[in-house]
């Protein structure tokens, strides 16, 4: 038994980190504004890094493990893009993705830029194509509906289980941004000639959203080891109630900045809405874990 | 990353469930005398089988088990139902101290009256003026020929109505933190006086402790005078992140949660609170796995096990809430459920309460200004 990220994992997280940067905010922003040049450029770089083979790889110490790590770093860059469908496309294919997939749950993210769509009828992979565009709250993720084409393969469930498992990783670690960026901003902001995080109020919001992150990091981490189905319901539970109790603290402890699309925690606040109720509503998690129960 | 047991663990696991099976039967409570004694009985019990304190050293009457092994102990323990343990502040306090901070001749000498439960330890640290505010404390220790004279009044004693002794801090100096000090002290020694009190659920939990000029011996000062703040919070995280509460406890309250959903039958209320409090119960022990690796390769717990601390006791409350929920109108009636429902709503104050442990958690792990 040894359950914490090996040396290599943090090391392959400090080095997105340290490629992200703050670069990936930037690409966020103007993914949005239709303009996915500079995502797809951070794009190239994390398909050279082996990102979009890793679910090939066996469970156990690597593949899901790698992938959950690297993917609370994504969140916490707010990445743009396809990237779950991208990452879990192997298991739909056999075989390492052709470029960018996008996978309609129901509808496709970013599917026009996408190099082959792909929607599954329950018991086959159909290729697609997309159709209208539908605007998200969230306004980095570009969703489309979409038209089957032609009938691919079998389907598999293992690729559902491995996206709602990397959704719960990138919650995760947009919960962890709101929250560094809203201790920050606690540190800073004076009002009352005190610092605001100063006040027990503010420290105790804070102190709720740490406890609830780093107890949702080990039902992740399991379930990227064990794979079950319950597991993988738990963290996707337990992510996104961290997120979400981390960008409701950050929006109330910035005031009004966080409520403005300029702001930068806009861009994580938007991602939590959204993701929370990707890849399973929570309620459907819930079912899965009683049951297995 | 990995969650596989080793052959060893295994095999560790399949002796303990094997002997709880056969030897474990229901006691009266521990906060009576007679509940009291037949703890201890208990305790003696499992001291023979080398199973009341399986991570101590041998010769202290362990076995020099691994923390996961005594991890699965404490999960087969819970799992099959066994009873409290009646001298937990000795065993989870008290031990952790002087591992940390005492001398051989003080393990000798008290290690191995715990192991067995001859001698049952209380905690005094709380005082009707020091309470989340403990360096506000009061009773003093006078230096004296060989030793020291204590005086003053403790509270909210867990045990001490039928212990043997007591551990806490003793004022020795006026320094608010550097003139603390940590002592071991007989409760039936001459000066001392007892006054039991019933907690919520009617029991003699608790009791106050009464300090007229009582004799200490120097060798009962716990890492020297004056040391005794920094002592206190070196095993308070101990205490607080893993050693009081282990995550078994909380697995089998979770395992009954969910029995006692299901018997209500169908349609069923409270899915999502049966759900989450049975994921609170799995989070909780798988980060003490990660706890438990980060300690197996040498780092100390600190500061993080606030975290820990109010994690536990807030899914404790909520998941006996929810039983509570689910009994309905019966809900008030005296049983399992209820005394744990009651004794739950302590877990956010005890052992440090969870606001003092969220404002450690936003200055020393946030960074946030004081």
């Amino acid at each position: 038994m040894r359950f914490t990220p090996s040396p290599q994992q943090r090391q392959f997280a400090s080095s997105l980190h340290d490629l992200l940067g703050t670069s990936a905010l930037d690409a966020a922003r103007a993914w949005g504004r239709g303009d996915p040049a500079p995502g797809l450029a951070l794009w190239r770089k994390l398909a050279g890094l082996g990102l979009f083979e890793l679910a090939l790889e066996d469970g156990g110490e690597g593949g899901p493990a790698d992938l959950v790590v690297a993917f609370e770093e994504l969140g916490r860059h707010a990445m743009p893009g396809p990237l779950i469908e991208t990452a879990v496309a192997p298991l739909l294919l056999g075989e390492a993705p052709p470029g960018i997939v996008s996978i309609a749950a129901p509808l496709a993210l970013d599917a026009d830029i996408a190099d082959l769509v792909l929607v599954i009828d329950g018991e086959f992979v159909h290729s697609a194509q997309p159709g209208a565009l539908c605007e998200s709250i969230d306004p980095a993720r570009r969703l489309f509906e979409v038209v089957p084409t032609q009938r691919l393969r079998p389907a598999s469930t293992q690729a559902y289980d491995l996206a709602a498992l990397l959704c719960a990783a990138q919650l995760l670690g947009a919960g962890r941004a709101l929250l560094e960026l809203t201790v920050e901003h606690a540190k800073q902001r004076i009002q009352f000639g005190r610092p605001i995080g100063s006040f027990q109020a503010v420290k105790h919001r804070l102190a709720e959203v740490l406890i609830g992150l780093e107890f949702a990091r080990p039902l992740l981490h399991a379930a990227a080891i064990t794979l079950a189905p319950q597991d993988i319901s738990a963290a996707k539970v337990r992510c996104g109630d961290a997120a979400q109790a981390a960008a409701r603290a950050a929006l109330q402890i910035h005031g009004a900045i966080a409520y403005t699309r300029e702001y930068r925690a806009s861009l994580w606040l938007a991602k939590t809405t959204a993701l929370a109720s990707a890849w399973g509503t929570r309620a459907h998690h819930i079912d899965r874990v009683l049951a297995a129960l | 990353m990995n969650l596989d047991l080793g052959d060893a663990d295994r095999a560790f696991r399949s002796e303990v469930r094997e002997w709880l099976r056969a030897n474990v039967f229901h006691l009266p409570s521990v906060d009576t005398a007679e509940g009291f004694a037949a703890h201890r009985e208990w305790e003696r019990k499992l001291a023979a089988q080398r199973l009341s304190a399986v991570a101590w050293p041998v010769r202290y009457g362990g076995r020099d088990t691994s923390l996961l092994q005594w991890l699965i102990f404490e999960e087969e323990y819970y799992a099959a139902g066994a009873p409290v343990r009646v001298n937990q502040n000795g065993l989870f306090l008290l031990a952790p101290t002087l591992f940390a901070h005492g001398t051989d001749e003080q393990r000798d000498r008290v290690l191995p009256p715990i192991a067995t439960a001859e001698q049952v330890w209380a905690q005094a640290w709380s005082e009707p003026g020091a309470g989340s505010d403990l360096a506000a404390i009061r009773s003093t220790a006078r230096p004296v020929e060989g030793g020291f004279v204590l005086n003053g009044q403790k509270t909210w004693s867990s045990r001490a109505a039928f212990a043997d002794r007591g551990f806490g801090l003793f004022r020795t100096g006026e320094h608010r933190h550097r003139g603390l000090t940590y002592l071991m002290f007989d409760l039936r020694a001459p000066g001392v006086t007892v006054r039991p009190i019933a907690q919520l659920n009617g029991e003699t939990g608790f009791a106050e402790i009464f300090l007229d000029d009582v004799f200490v011996s120097s060798s009962d000062v716990i890492g020297g005078v004056g040391e005794g703040w920094r002592v206190a919070m070196s095993t308070a995280s101990h205490e607080r992140g893993l050693s009081l509460r282990s995550p078994g406890r909380f697995l089998a309250s979770a395992r009954r949660l969910v029995e006692l959903w299901r018997s209500v039958g169908s349609p069923q209320p409270a899915r999502d609170e049966v759900a989450e409090a049975w994921i609170g119960a799995r989070a909780y022990h798988l980060h003490t796995l990660g706890t438990v690796t980060r300690l197996a390769s040498g780092e100390l717990l600190g500061v993080e096990s606030s975290l820990a601390k109010v994690f536990w006791s807030e899914l404790d409350a909520g998941l006996h809430e929810c039983a509570m929920r689910l009994l309905g109108e019966r809900a008030e009636l005296r049983g399992e459920w209820s005394s744990g429902y009651l004794f739950s709503l302590a877990g956010p104050v005890y052992a440090g309460t969870n606001e003092i442990q969220k404002n450690v958690i936003a200055e020393r792990l946030l960074g946030l200004p004081r």
